[in-house]
Order: C-alpha cells, then sequence, then structure tokens
C-alpha cells in the first residue's frame, strides 16, 4: 500500500528514539551515530527491527546529521545508502504483520539560518536536497523532517524535500515549554506555513514528554487540515548512579499518548529514551483506538517566523506604506538601498497597530526582482509581522516568496487566465494567502453580480491547483466615488455577497474610494465603516489615518472583539487629540528654534530636533541649517567623547537626534526635487564571517552626521563585493570591522584584494579585537579605536568642508 | 557513559552597574539609565536562560587535557583544572530573542542597539553565574573560575568538541557557525574544574585577565549575584 492512502486511513505508528539505544551498544559521546550505518550495521539493523516487532508501520533511517555540511559527498552516499539498506533488510527480518515503510529521517544542520546565523537560505535548501536526492535513489517510501527548532530551517527541508521528490513528508518540529520553537514561532505559525508549502502532516517531536507536549497538540489539533504527528521523549532524563534514565516509563508513555490518539493525532511515536518496549506498549494500547478523521479548518492565516494571523478573529490591518507610488522618499531609498528608511517605514506601521505589512518595490528603472527580495530579507529580519508581498511581476513573487520566513499573503492574482497560470502554481508551491481582484480580461464588471461570478471562476480555477477556497481572500475593488455614483455601492454589495455566499474571506484598499475629493480621511473612515459592516475581513490602509483608526477601534468594541472595551479606552485619548502641529501657535519662533536644535541634539531628544528642524526649514537654507547648527552641535557631542566626558550612550542619542534632523531636511529637498550634497562616498562593511555589526552601525551612523555618503554593504561581506562596490563608485574610503580574532585573516584578505583592485582608496579598520599593532600588520591605513576618530580621519581625507 | 543534562532557569538578578560598563559607560545620567530601562522592559519577554551541561572526568597533562570524547591542548587550561578530577562543561544561552532586537534597533537607533547589546551581555554572565552558583549548591561542590574556548592558549577550535559532545543545537537551540561564531550571540560554553566545597573564590573575574588594555575591564569588582 502507497503511504499516503496508509495515513488516510489507520492511525500510524512510528519508531522511538535511536541514538539511546546506540550508545547503550557503545556510541561514544561526540562520536556521529551515522557513521554506525557502516560500522556498525547489525546493531542498526537490529534496532529497526524491533520497531517493527514493537508494531511500528514508519522506521526513520539511522540518517538524523546526515547532510554534506557534517560529511563528505562520497561518505554521505555510502552512509545514506546502508542506512536505507539497513532499515529495509529490517524491514525483510521482521514477522510482523502490519504494513511497514522506510521513511529518509532529515534533522537540522545544527547551523542558524542568516540574518540571526550564517547559513544562507538557499545553501540551506541544497543541503537538504543532496539527502533528499540520496533517500529517493535508494529507495525510501517517504521523508520525515523531525525535530526542528527554527522555521525557516524547516522551510528550507521541506522545500528541499518538495522540489526533489514526489515522496510523502511528514514535518515536525521541536516545541519547548513555552509553547514555541526555539526561534519563537507558535504551533499556528508553523501550522500555516507547513500546510500552505503541501507537508503531508505536520506535528511535534522530543523536547519534552507527552504530557508537557500536550498544549501544543491540542493547539496543532485545532488549527491544522492535514494530520497531526506526535513524537515525544519519555519525559526528562537524570542520573542515577552515574546512567541516565527517562522519568516516564512504557505504560505511562503509551496511556497519554493513546489519550492524544482519541483527541485526534493520527500518527505517534518516540524520540529520546522511548525504546521498542514504549512503541509496543503504545501499538497494544492504541489497537482499539479508530483514526479520527483529520478535518477541513476553514482558517485562512498568514504567519511570520513567530506568529499567524488569522482573518476573521476581527478585521485585520495592512500597512500600505512601504510602497514607493506618490512617495519620493521611499522611491530615493529603495533606489539607493536605504535598507534602515523601508524598515524604519515597517516599524512605524508595526506601532502604529497594523498586523501585516504590504511590500511593494515596484520602481520603472529598478530591478524589482532584486529589490524585492531584499526588502523581504531585511524586513524580517527587523519587524515579526507577516508581510504581503505586492507585486504584478511572477519572478519578483516569487523570488520573495522563496526567501520569505512564513506563509505571505500574495497580492495579487485576477481573473484573467494569463493571471491565474502564473501566480497559483506558486501560491500551490510556496503556500500563500492570495489577494484576487475581482476583474478579468473584459474588465472590471460594473455590477456585483459580475464580480462574485469573477469570483466563482477564480475559486474553480484555485481548485484545479489545489488551492483550497480558505487561501483566497477577494478583493472587489473600491472605486472612486467622485467618479461613478455608484462605485461604492457596487463594491460593498460584491463584499457582502462573497462572504454570504461563497463563505470567503474579503479585503479592499479602502482609500481609493475617496481619489480626487477634498477632506479623504473622512471619507475613507466612513467607508471603511460600511465595508466592515458588509463582511470586509482586511483593509490595506495608512495607520497615519485618524478616521480610520477611529473607526477599527470602535467597530471592534461596537462588536464585542474589545473585551471591555479596553483597547478603545487606551486608544481614545490619541485618536481624539487634535493633529499636532507644527505651525501651531505654540511653536518656537525660528530664532528660538535655531539655539534648540542644538540644544535638542546635545540632549539627544529626537521628536524635539525633528521640530526643531521643520521651524527652521521655513526660513532657513538647509544646508546653512546643516553647518551652522546640527554640525556645531554634534561637534560638541564629539569633542566631550574625546574627552571622556560623555559616554558611548550619550553620544549615540544625540547622532539620533541629529540623523532626525537630517531625515527632515532630506524629506524637504527630495520634495522640492533636489537632494542634499553628499562626500564620500564610504564603503563600510563587516567583513566575511563576522555577524556582529554594532560597531559598524555606530560607524555608519556617526559618518552620515557628518554627510558623508556610507554605502552600507552590511555583515559577513565577501572580499570580492567590497573591492567590486569599492571600484563601482571609485570610492575613496572603506571602512572594515571585525569582531572576532578568527575574523582577522578576512579583513586582511579584503584589505590585500582592495591594494590590488583599488589602490586609491584609504582603509580604515576597526573592531573589538584589533588594535594599532594589528592593524600596521594587516596593511591598513588607519586603525580606528571608536566611531569618532573614524569620523576625524574621514574628515581628514576627503577634506572638512562642512566642518568648523 | 556521560549524561547530558538541559535546565531553564528563572531571571537572574540584573546587574545595572555591569549593564553600563558593558555599554562603554563608567559614568550614568538620568537619560542613559533610562534608555536602558526602557531597553531591559522591551528585553524581559525576548530572553530565554537555556544550559545545557555534563560532568566529565579529567585527565590532566602539562599541556593538554581530556575530557570524556575529547582532548583540548591547553596548558593554561590544565593548571586551571590542575588538582580536579572532575570539570562541568556547560553551554549556556539567552536565545535569539535578543539578537533580533539588537539587529532591529541596529537599523534603527544604534543608541538602543547599544543598550541590548550591553543587557545581552551582562544577561549571558549573569546566568553563567546563576547557573555554576545553582551546580555548587545543588552537588555540594565548589567550581573553578570558568574558562572558555578561545581564552588564553585555548584555541576558538575547541567549540567543535564542546559542540559535538553537548549537542548545543538540539537541547538548547545554540548553533556554531562557519568561522566558530556562536549563535545566538548572547551564548556561553566553558570548562569549570570541579573542586571540594571550601575552596573560596577570587573576587574579581577581571584580576584575573591579562588583557590590561580591555575596554571592558571592570576596576572596581561587583559582588557576584548569589
Amino acid at each position: 500500500m502507497d503511504f499516503r492512502t496508509f495515513l488516510k486511513q489507520n492511525l500510524v505508528f512510528l519508531d522511538g528514539g535511536m541514538g539511546t539505544l546506540l550508545q547503550a551498544q557503545g556510541l561514544q559521546p561526540g562520536e556521529h551515530p551515522e557513521r554506525w550505518n557502516l560500522t556498525h550495521p547489525a546493531v542498526v539493523r537490529d534496532v529497526h527491527k524491533a520497531y517493527f516487532d514493537a508494531g511500528s508501520n514508519v522506521v526513520c533511517t539511522n540518517t538524523f546529521g546526515a547532510n554534506s555540511l557534517k560529511f563528505a559527498p562520497d561518505e554521505l552516499e555510502q552512509i545514506i545508502r546502508s542506512a536505507v539498506q539497513n532499515a529495509a533488510e529490517a524491514r525483510r527480518a521482521s514477522r510482523a504483520e502490519q504494513e511497514m515503510f522506510v521513511a529518509l529521517d532529515i534533522g537540522p544542520t545544527g547551523r542558524l539560518l542568516k540574518p540571526l546565523g550564517d547559513l544562507d537560505f538557499e545553501d540551506a535548501v541544497s543541503v537538504f536536497a543532496q539527502t533528499v536526492r540520496l533517500g529517493v535513489q535508494y529507495g525510501v517510501d517517504l521523508i520525515v523532517i523531525e525535530t526542528m527548532n527554527d522555521a525557516y530551517e524547516t522551510k528550507a527541508a521541506l522545500l528541499a524535500a518538495r522540489e526533489n521528490s514526489s515522496l510523502p513528508v511528514l514535518v515536525t518540529n521541536a516545541y519547548g515549554a513555552d509553547g514555541k520553537l526555539m526561534t519563537g514561532a507558535s504551533p499556528e505559525a508553523m501550522t500555516a506555513l507547513l500546510e500552505g508549502m503541501g507537508a503531508d502532516a505536520l506535528g511535534a517531536n522530543c523536547s519534552l514528554g507527552p504530557k508537557q507536549l500536550r498544549p501544543v497538540i491540542e493547539r496543532l489539533l485545532a488549527c491544522a487540515s492535514i494530520p497531526v504527528v506526535l513524537k515525544p521523549n519519555a519525559g526528562l532524563p537524570k542520573v542515577e548512579n552515574g546512567c541516565t534514565v527517562y522519568d516516564v516509563k512504557p505504560e505511562a508513555f503509551a496511556d497519554e499518548v493513546a489519550q492524544m490518539l482519541r483527541a485526534g493525532v493520527r500518527a505517534a511515536g518516540g524520540c529520546c529514551g522511548t525504546t521498542p518496549a514504549y512503541i509496543r506498549a503504545l501499538t497494544a494500547r492504541a489497537a482499539s483506538i479508530a483514526p479520527v478523521p483529520a478535518t477541513e479548518k476553514q482558517i485562512t492565516a498568514a504567519s511570520s517566523y513567530t506568529h499567524a494571523v488569522l482573518f476573521g478573529d476581527g478585521p485585520v490591518l495592512i500597512g500600505e506604506r512601504i510602497n514607493p507610488t506618490g512617495k519620493p522618499r521611499l522611491k530615493q531609498a529603495l533606489r539607493e538601498n536605504d535598507v534602515s528608511y523601508i524598515l524604519s517605514e515597517g516599524v512605524r506601521q508595526q506601532e502604529a497597530g497594523v498586523q501585516i505589512l504590504d511590500v511593494n518595490a515596484g520602481l520603472p528603472d529598478l530591478d524589482e526582482t532584486e529589490t524585492l527580495r531584499r526588502c523581504v530579507q531585511e524586513l524580517q529580519a527587523v519587524v515579526d509581522l507577516p508581510l504581503q508581498i505586492d507585486t504584478s511581476s511572477p519572478q519578483a513573487m516569487e523570488a520573495a516568496l522563496r526567501v520569505y520566513n512564513g506563509k505571505a499573503v500574495i497580492n495579487s492574482v485576477n481573473g484573467k487566465q494569463s493571471s491565474m497560470e502564473a501566480v497559483f502554481p506558486l501560491v500551490r508551491k510556496y503556500g500563500g494567502v492570495v489577494v484576487a481582484l475581482t476583474l478579468d480580461d473584459s474588465g472590471i464588471p460594473s455590477t456585483a453580480e459580475g464580480r462574485v461570478q469573477i469570483a466563482r471562476n477564480i475559486l474553480a480555477k484555485a481548485a484545479e491547483y489545489g488551492i483550497p477556497k480558505r487561501d483566497i481572500v477577494f478583493d472587489t475593488l473600491a472605486m472612486t466615488v467622485s467618479a461613478e455614483p455608484a462605485a461604492a455601492r457596487v463594491t460593498l454589495a460584491a463584499l457582502r455577497r462573497i462572504r454570504e455566499e461563497l463563505g470567503c474571506h474579503t479585503i479592499l484598499g479602502v482609500s481609493n474610494v475617496s481619489f480626487g475629493l477634498p477632506g479623504r480621511d473622512v471619507m475613507n473612515g466612513a467607508f471603511y465603516a460600511l465595508a466592515l459592516a458588509n463582511g470586509l475581513s482586511a483593509a490595506i490602509m495608512n495607520p497615519a489615518s485618524g478616521e480610520m483608526m477611529k473607526t477599527y477601534y470602535a467597530y471592534r468594541a461596537l462588536m464585542g472583539l474589545d473585551e471591555n472595551c479596553k483597547e478603545y479606552i487606551e486608544a481614545a485619548p490619541r485618536l481624539s487629540a487634535p493633529a499636532a502641529s507644527a505651525h501651531s501657535a505654540s511653536a518656537p519662533s525660528a530664532r528660538e528654534a535655531q539655539s534648540e536644535l542644538q540644544r535638542a541634539i546635545e540632549k539627544g531628544l529626537k521628536e524635539a530636533a525633528a521640530e526643531r528642524t521643520d521651524t527652521l526649514l521655513q526660513t532657513m537654507q538647509p544646508m546653512q541649517i546643516v553647518s551652522g547648527e546640527i554640525i556645531p552641535a554634534l561637534n560638541a557631542v564629539g569633542v566631550g567623547f574625546e574627552q571622556k566626558t560623555v559616554y558611548l550612550p550619550q553620544l549615540l542619542m544625540s547622532a539620533e537626534a541629529a540623523k532626525c534632523a537630517f531625515e527632515r531636511i532630506r524629506a524637504y529637498m527630495s520634495g522640492a526635487g533636489g537632494a542634499a550634497p553628499e562626500r564620500g562616498p564610504f564603503v563600510l562593511a563587516t567583513v566575511r564571517g563576522d555577524i556582529h555589526d554594532i560597531g559598524k552601525n555606530i560607524v555608519k551612523l556617526l559618518l552620515e552626521n557628518y554627510g558623508i555618503r556610507v554605502v552600507d554593504l552590511g555583515k559577513d561581506v565577501p572580499p570580492e563585493q567590497i573591492a567590486d562596490t569599492v571600484c563601482a563608485l571609485h570610492a575613496p574610503l572603506a571602512g572594515l570591522s571585525a569582531l572576532m580574532t578568527t575574523t582577522v585573516p578576512a579583513m586582511e584578505q579584503t584589505i590585500r584584494l582592495l591594494r590590488q583592485r583599488a589602490p586609491w582608496c584609504r582603509i580604515v579598520v576597526g573592531g573589538a579585537v584589533l588594535t594599532q599593532a594589528y592593524a600596521d600588520r594587516i596593511g591598513a591605513d588607519k586603525y580606528a579605536a571608536d566611531a569618532m576618530e573614524t569620523v576625524r580621519y574621514t574628515e581628514q581625507i576627503l577634506g572638512g568642508t562642512q566642518n568648523t | 557513559m556521560s549524561t547530558v543534562l538541559t535546565k531553564s532557569l528563572p531571571a537572574p538578578p540584573f546587574c545595572e552597574r555591569e549593564a553600563l560598563r558593558y555599554a562603554g559607560c563608567r559614568a550614568a545620567d538620568g537619560q542613559t539609565t533610562g534608555l536602558l530601562h526602557a531597553c531591559l522592559d522591551q528585553a524581559q519577554d525576548a530572553l530565554a536562560y537555556r544550559v545545557c551541561y555534563t560532568v566529565s572526568p579529567v585527565e590532566i597533562r602539562e599541556a593538554e587535557v581530556t575530557f570524556e570524547g575529547f582532548t583540548l591542548p591547553s596548558a593554561q587550561l590544565a593548571r586551571n583544572l590542575a588538582g580536579c578530577s572532575r570539570a562541568l562543561v556547560f553551554a549556556a544561552t539567552v536565545g535569539v530573542g535578543i539578537d533580533r532586537l539588537i539587529a532591529r534597533a541596529g537599523a534603527l537607533s544604534p543608541a538602543k542597539g547599544l543598550m541590548f547589546q550591553a543587557i545581552g551581555a551582562e544577561r549571558i554572565e549573569s546566568l553563567c553565574d546563576s547557573f555554576c552558583a545553582l551546580f555548587e549548591q545543588e552537588q555540594g561542590v565548589s567550581l573553578r573560575p570558568r574558562f572558555s574556548p578561545g581564552y588564553g592558549d585555548l584555541p576558538l577550535e575547541a567549540q567543535r568538541a564542546v559542540f559535538e559532545v553537548l549537542d548545543c543545537p538540539r537541547r538548547i537551540g545554540l548553533t556554531l557557525g562557519g568561522g566558530l561564531v556562536m549563535s545566538p550571540s548572547k551564548s556561553v560554553t566553558a570548562i569549570a574544574g570541579i573542586t571540594a566545597r571550601t575552596e573560596k573564590k577570587p573576587q574579581n573575574k577581571c584580576a584575573r585577565c591579562r588583557n590590561a588594555a580591555c575596554l571592558f575591564r571592570s576596576e572596581t569588582w561587583i559582588s557576584e549575584p548569589s
């Protein structure tokens, strides 16, 4: 029988621990158990056979750590070949009568993926792909991905399994006592991710005993539409008379696991500390339990690497601000790869209360695929909200979905054949909640019925690709009411019918309705209220819109979604206060603002610095503010730092206040079609192998304060990339940072390459392990002990045109 | 057969002066401590205190020490463990959450980034202190000053052996990158000799260290949290 059919009809019994049993046979601490497939095949076969004899339907090969990071290619192939052989021979040797399958076991790489670790996502995919291909070649029946404690690595493994085989895949994660993976993902987030990518079953293994895993299992059962798997430890290990013993014995283990089989778990076995005795007890206890069918849960969920956002639990807010259309400052940031500006837009919206961030990087003169991918990677490094990938380019969409750490919202597909044929395969492969616009080749229907019909067509086509209804949310298209008086009514009627007749969730870009009208916010707020009343699930909106946020909080309170009106009460003062204005009577005059700007910077007051700058911009030339106000204030603080009367945190707070002032000036100038004159560029990077970047970020902040253009290449940057950038920009200066003694050689290598390819470039080095002597030895032009020293040196090289 | 055990600890007491020292601050005004505490509040939920450890017999020679499953070449470690027949080998981490906060702040507010960095450094050191104190108490022993790969003449490559034996990724989510950099970054691996209960501890960790130019060198030692 094929495994998928078997899983559909039966409870599946998996095997138990392997490592513990091999240790009992003499496996030494630190020794790779995978090598025992070659050195002790009989021992491994006996363990497998004992599990089949105890009633296991599935035995996992002894390949937990069999990957190309740990083993050379030839040895890896030998290990996997013999591991599959050992399991297959055990199956032949067993006289057990149940159905028996051999699964390729895949554990984590032991490395953390970028950006928190140093393993690239695509490299992780290739590592897993090699193992998968070998397993398939030597004839396993299914793949078990297990003990994964990071969402991103789990995604890499599942993607590798799906791209290199058509075998069934079971995926289990290691949840801690807090109900999360080590890197933060909740059971709901993992369910969204794994179901979206087409896992055949998902669940929990390792880390805890059956009782402690129960809450996680209950949460998985509540949200998963596919079978749930459980492989707990035999409780917790302790040392008794020099031996390791686990505190849950076979009978108690079997009782606990059997209860969860009755509650709906469909596949069960054991992990650390469990032996064939545990599996024998379990299969005996569970013999009479009938499998509970896995049912469709109708949950529409997007997820990040920490949590899932559910449509239907209350109105979902999707922040629309990371979209260059009509935003000159964002356009400039995208063109200049000014990551921190883009991140600040994301964080600002999160702080304003949105649950999902829309990300659009479509600019005519930019490589959208690369820009969107980079935006997604940078945003997901600092913002834990699910992202909405917003692009009309299927190529950019795929690039972004591939690297996205979770289940994204995809914006968008529509009723045109060409659109569905381009987008649905991506939804099928990477998972996603897809926004479906109710328009097709003949345009946007002017009637509600026309739009509902397109929605039906889209659902039918999606079903052909195996995409469930719950993963589609319909946008019935908010049109400009000033151009077409019936526009809003048709949109709302279509919305209501899709919600009621098709049972699907809905979404609108609300503010389109008021296009061309004055007082747009008022109109948007009212239309949003009407849309909510007609069944709107999610709004793509600007969280800075006071009226929409008012409607949002009021709606939640009115519909009983806000217990004791708590959130409403908290938000009320913020929402009813008149918007602060730089032109209000209490604002300081330009003359007052002048000295106050210097004071705000020296004191590190960000908001005050921004406000004072706005006031000054009404009367002063931008560059005059920089040279007459900002730089003198920074110099005063810098001198204090050098004389040790000001410490690093204070220096940084001042630098951040100055940055806010600069940001106002830059916005003013890009609005006026100009750009601030800048010197440089200064190419800055943390060298290859090093993932520490706080020092580098401090240097960047201070250099930018002094009007120097910094091209920040990030951390773990290869020498070639640094040299390429310096050459392409003919940069007069490069700054290299290294924090560890082990990465100083990479710094030396970078300097050598720069000397060859960019002899004009001066090189400044810094970082905790460096000293003047070290810097001299590796051939740097300058060792800077701190960020101020880098600034002083740069001023000296570039000529301090703005310095006093 | 040695057993590796895993422990989750409650948050150790916070030492403000240590955190400020890591932030490069020898005197702090209200605004600085205000920022420190705002960051600490934000970090609280992102911190998890996990340790995995084993007790290994040690064979000490002049310039190397053999543990169960691995040998480390280091005369300084041999001196550090002189007279001990067993050692505690452990790995500790405060988790990946603080790295996310550092990354987020690094892009938006380096001042906060610096504070999160300092908080992470203080937290992991305090976790090691707390764990060692707990171990001493539970086992009725004393521990020598802890010694980590990369200290003195103990090469950083020793990390590989410690990671193999403790299986850190699986037990506490601690990983070793290609350049021997640990992720999460606020983590420590260390070895501490086990002695009978009586031995008295030195007061200042920094006093034992030869790096007189260290930016973080503590002049007045703050008593270790108990």
